[in-house]
C-alpha cells in the first residue's frame, strides 16, 4: 500500500516538473482543452437530460406519462436515442449543395456550444475571463442563426427554405430588441465582462438587475425563446406548417446536431438570463444577517448551486410555454419585435440613463 | 437574371396538419397563399357503390366509415332514410337514446377538431386534455355497442339494444396501483347512465378548462381572429352547413328547423357568430359541446323515467329475439330472411338529412322495390366546406391555411367517401 503511495507521489512529482518545463503557450493550450472538457461533458449531459426532463415535464402538464421505461424512470431514454440517431443513415438529399448542407449543422452546434467560454459559473470560475464577454455571446448566438438559415438553404427543399426565410425575418426582428436590453445591462454594470456584471449586482436580491431592468429582462427571455426558435416563436421549425421547416432534410446525427444546438441554446439563453440579471452565483438571501448562526445560514453563501438553480427555474419556463402556448405566425412576431420590443427597450434605455446620471440608488449610486 | 415567379408547394398527403390525406397544391407568393387547389379522393372507397351492392341493412357499418371521427350520427342519417322508406317510426325511447348518442357524437367529433384545431394552431395541450375526455366517450360506445368506433349501434326500427346496466371496469395490471384502480372505476360501478351522467357532470368544468388555454389566449387570437372570414351570403352560396354557416351568423340547425328524432322535445340554444371568421367558428362550436352537455343530461333524465321497447316488434324489419328463435319457428324464419336476403322496401325516393357535426349530412336514397338501395347519394358537409378552402385561404399565409383547415373540420372519410 504505501508503495503504491510512493509511485503515486513519484509520478505525480514528475508530472508537475514536466508541466513546469513546458513552454507557456503548451501550458495555456493544455488548461484551455481541460476546461474546455469541463464545460463540455457536463454541458452535453445536461443537454441529454435536459431532453427527457423536458418529455417528463410536458407529460406531467398534459396528463400523461412521458418516457417511463427505458431504465429507472426512464433515465437512460436519452442514451436510447443518442444511440438511435448515431446509428442512422445521414441522407443527403440529391439536389442539395453537399458542403452548406454538412456544414450547416456544424455552425449551429460550434456556436451553441463555444458560446459559453465566458459564461461565469462562479465568481472567476470561467474559461475565458474576456472583458468584450457580453459582445462575444451576442455575436456568436446571431452566428447561430446562419446554421438555420444555411441549412434551409442548402436543403434545396421548399419547406425548409420556408423555414429558413422565416427564421432569417425572425432574426432581423429579434436580435435589435435583445442587443438594446443587454445594453441596458452593461450601462447598468458598466461593465462588458460578465463576471463583473454579477459582481455589480452583489448586494442580495433586490440588488440584481431584475427589478430596475424588469422589462428589459422580460423582452430578453421573450428574445430569447425566439433564439432559440422554441415554441411559441418555433416558426422555424413550424411541426404543423412547414412540418419540421430547417432540418426537414437531416438525419441521424447532422439532426442530433440541430436538436443539440437548440438544446444547448436554451441552457445558455437560461444562464445569461440568470447571469445578466438574476444575480448569477450571488445567493438571493445575502445580506440576512438574522440567518446567520442558524441552520439556514449556508443558503446566504455564494455559490455555483444557485447559478444551476436559477438556470433551471428559467429552463422550466422554456418547457411551460411550450406546453402553454399556441404558435405564432411569423409576421406577428415580427410586429411583436419591431412594434413593441423595441420601442419598449429604447424608452426603457432613456429611463435607466437618466436614472444613472441622477445616480438613483440602490443600483445606480 | 431569372424572372421573378410564384412558387408551386405540393401540400400532403402526408403533412401533419392534412387531416388524414388531404393533398393541396398551392401556389405561392414567399408565404402568402394566392391559390389553393386541393386534390381529393385518396380515401375513395365507393362507399355509395358498396351500400348498392347490398341489404339495406347490411350498409350502416359503411356509414360509420365514412365521417370516422362521428359515427354514430351517420348511421342515423342512413337508418333514418331507410325508415322513411318504410315508413315506420322507431319507438321513443329508441329516439331518445339516439338523441342521447348523437350528442355524445357531436362532443367527440368537437372534441376532436378541438385538439386537431389546437395542435394545428401550435397549442399541444389542449389535444392531450381533450383526448382525455374523448375516451370516456369511447367507452360509452364500447359500453352500449362493443364497438370503440365504428359502433353499427343504429338500426332501421330502433337500435340494437337497450342502454346496459352495468359499465365494463378496468382490469387489474401491473402498471396500475390500487388507488389508480378505485379512481379509474369509481365512475363506472352503475350503469352505463349513470357513467354517462357522471360524464355531463365533469364536462362543463373540461370545456372550462380548454377556454382557459385558448379562448382569452392573445396568441391564439391573433391566429384566428380575422382569418379566414365568410360573409353569411357567401356561406350560403356555397353550400355551408353546420358550425361552418352558423359561425358566419345564420341561424341555421335541422335539428330546430326540421327536428327528427326527439329533438322538438329538447330545450337547448344555436350559437351564431359574427364575423364568420375563425374565432367564431371556434366559439361556435365550443358552445355547441356546452349545449350538447345540456341535450345529453335532458335524455338521460328521460331515460330514466320511461323504461320501455327500443326496436321495433315487426320482424320483418327487426331481427327477433334469440330466445324466441329458439322455440318459434315464426322468429326463425323471419331471422334467416332478415340476415340473408334483408327486406324489400317500397319503391320510391327519399332525403333524409341530420345535423352532423360537422353540418348537414343527407342521405338520397332510391329505392326500386328490391331488398339493395336502386342508388344512394351521401351529402357530406366537409366535401362543400373544402371545396370553398380556396376562396378562404387566398391571400393568407401558410400558416392560416393550417388553421383554415383546422377551423373547417374536414374529415377525408367523408370528403372522399
Amino acid at each position: 500500500m504505501s508503495e503504491l503511495l510512493t509511485q503515486l507521489h513519484a509520478f505525480w512529482s514528475a508530472l508537475t516538473t514536466y508541466w513546469v518545463s513546458l513552454p507557456f503557450g503548451w501550458q495555456l493550450t493544455l488548461k484551455s482543452l481541460a476546461g474546455i472538457v469541463a464545460i463540455m461533458l457536463p454541458l452535453i449531459l445536461t443537454v441529454a437530460y435536459l431532453t427527457l426532463a423536458e418529455r417528463r415535464i410536458i407529460g406531467f402538464m398534459q396528463v400523461r406519462m412521458g418516457p417511463n421505461r427505458v431504465g429507472p424512470w426512464g433515465l437512460l431514454q436519452p442514451f436510447a436515442d443518442v444511440l438511435k440517431l448515431v446509428f442512422k443513415e445521414v441522407i443527403l438529399p440529391t439536389n442539395a449543395n453537399r458542403f452548406l448542407f454538412i456544414i450547416a449543422p456544424v455552425i449551429s452546434i460550434s456556436t451553441a456550444f463555444a458560446a459559453w467560454a465566458v459564461v461565469p459559473f462562479s465568481n472567476g470560475v470561467l474559461l475565458s475571463n474576456a472583458n468584450a464577454g457580453l459582445l462575444y455571446i451576442l455575436a456568436l448566438t446571431s452566428f447561430g442563426v446562419y446554421g438555420i438559415i444555411l441549412s434551409g438553404w442548402a436543403s434545396n427543399s421548399k419547406y425548409a427554405f420556408l423555414g429558413a426565410m422565416r427564421s432569417a425575418a425572425q432574426m432581423v426582428s429579434y436580435e435589435i430588441a435583445m442587443g438594446f436590453a443587454l445594453v441596458g445591462v452593461l450601462m447598468a454594470s458598466q461593465s462588458l465582462n460578465l463576471n463583473d456584471i454579477v459582481l455589480a449586482q452583489n448586494g442580495g436580491f433586490s440588488h440584481w438587475f431584475w427589478l430596475p431592468l424588469l422589462p428589459l429582462f422580460v423582452i430578453y427571455f421573450v428574445s430569447g425563446v425566439a433564439e432559440t426558435n422554441r415554441a411559441p416563436f418555433d416558426v422555424a421549425e413550424g411541426e404543423s406548417e412547414i412540418v419540421a421547416g430547417f432540418h426537414v432534410e437531416y438525419s441521424g446525427t447532422a439532426f442530433a446536431a440541430f436538436f443539440l444546438a437548440e438544446y444547448a441554446n436554451m441552457i445558455l439563453i437560461s444562464a445569461l438570463a440568470a447571469t445578466l440579471f438574476w444575480g448569477g452565483w450571488l445567493s438571493p438571501v445575502q445580506g440576512w444577517h438574522f440567518l446567520e448562526g442558524t441552520s439556514l445560514a449556508f443558503l446566504m453563501h455564494t455559490s455555483f448551486i444557485w447559478f444551476a438553480v436559477k438556470t433551471c427555474v428559467f429552463l422550466y419556463a422554456f418547457l411551460w410555454f411550450r406546453a402553454t402556448f399556441p404558435r405564432y405566425r411569423y409576421d406577428q412576431i415580427m410586429r411583436l419585435g419591431w412594434k413593441v420590443f423595441i420601442p419598449i427597450t429604447i424608452l426603457w434605455l432613456v429611463l435607466e440613463g437618466a436614472a444613472i446620471v441622477l445616480k438613483i440608488p440602490p443600483w445606480f449610486a | 437574371m431569372p424572372e421573378i415567379q410564384n412558387f408551386t408547394m405540393n401540400f400532403g398527403p402526408q403533412h401533419p396538419a392534412a387531416h388524414g390525406v388531404l393533398r393541396l397544391v398551392l401556389e405561392m407568393d414567399g408565404e402568402v397563399i394566392t391559390k389553393a387547389d386541393p386534390h381529393i379522393g385518396l380515401l375513395h372507397r365507393a362507399t355509395e357503390k358498396l351500400a348498392e351492392s347490398k341489404p339495406y341493412n347490411q350498409s350502416i357499418g359503411y356509414m360509420d366509415r365514412l365521417d370516422y371521427v362521428s359515427m354514430m350520427c351517420n348511421e342515423h342519417a342512413y337508418v333514418l332514410a331507410i325508415e322513411k322508406l318504410l315508413g315506420i317510426e322507431p319507438p321513443l325511447r329508441a329516439q331518445y337514446i339516439r338523441v342521447m348518442f348523437d350528442e355524445l357524437t357531436r362532443i367527440t367529433n368537437h372534441l376532436l377538431w378541438l385538439g386537431a384545431h389546437g395542435l394545428d394552431i401550435g397549442a399541444m395541450t389542449v389535444f392531450l386534455y381533450c383526448f382525455r375526455e374523448r375516451e370516456d366517450i369511447m367507452d360509452m360506445y364500447e359500453a352500449v355497442s362493443g364497438a370503440r368506433m365504428h359502433a353499427t349501434y343504429y338500426r332501421p326500427g330502433g337500435v340494437y339494444r337497450d342502454l346496459p346496466e352495468c359499465m365494463p371496469q378496468y382490469q387489474k395490471s401491473r402498471f396500475r396501483s390500487k388507488g389508480d384502480m378505485r379512481r379509474i372505476n369509481q365512475a363506472r360501478q352503475g350503469s352505463l347512465l349513470d357513467f354517462i351522467e357522471d360524464f355531463t357532470e365533469r364536462f362543463p368544468g373540461c370545456v372550462d378548462e380548454y377556454e382557459v388555454l385558448l379562448t382569452d389566449n392573445r396568441i391564439w387570437k391573433q391566429r384566428t381572429v380575422g382569418i379566414g372570414v365568410v360573409t353569411p351570403e357567401r356561406a350560403l352560396q356555397l353550400g355551408f352547413s353546420g358550425p361552418m354557416l352558423r359561425g358566419s351568423g345564420i341561424e341555421w340547425d335541422l335539428r330546430k328547423k326540421r327536428p327528427y328524432a326527439a329533438y322538438e322535445q329538447m330545450d337547448f340554444d344555436i350559437p351564431v357568430g359574427v364575423n364568420g371568421d375563425c374565432y367564431d367558428r371556434y366559439l361556435v362550436r365550443i358552445e355547441e359541446m356546452r349545449q350538447s352537455n345540456h341535450i345529453v343530461r335532458q335524455c338521460i333524465n328521460w331515460l330514466r323515467k320511461n323504461p320501455g321497447p327500443v326496436s321495433l316488434e315487426d320482424h320483418k324489419v327487426t331481427p327477433p329475439r334469440r330466445e324466441q328463435m329458439k322455440s318459434d319457428m315464426e322468429s326463425l324464419i323471419h331471422h334467416f330472411k332478415y340476415m340473408t336476403e334483408g327486406y324489400g322496401v317500397p319503391a320510391g325516393e327519399v332525403y333524409a338529412a341530420i345535423e352532423h357535426p360537422k353540418g348537414e349530412f343527407g342521405i338520397y336514397m332510391i329505392s326500386d322495390g328490391a331488398n339493395k338501395p336502386f342508388r344512394v347519394k351521401i351529402r357530406a358537409a366537409g366535401f362543400a366546406h373544402l371545396a370553398a378552402l380556396d376562396e378562404m385561404v387566398r391571400g393568407h399565409m401558410l400558416a392560416d391555411l393550417v388553421a383554415i383547415i383546422g377551423t373547417q373540420d374536414i374529415v377525408f372519410g367523408e370528403v372522399d367517401r
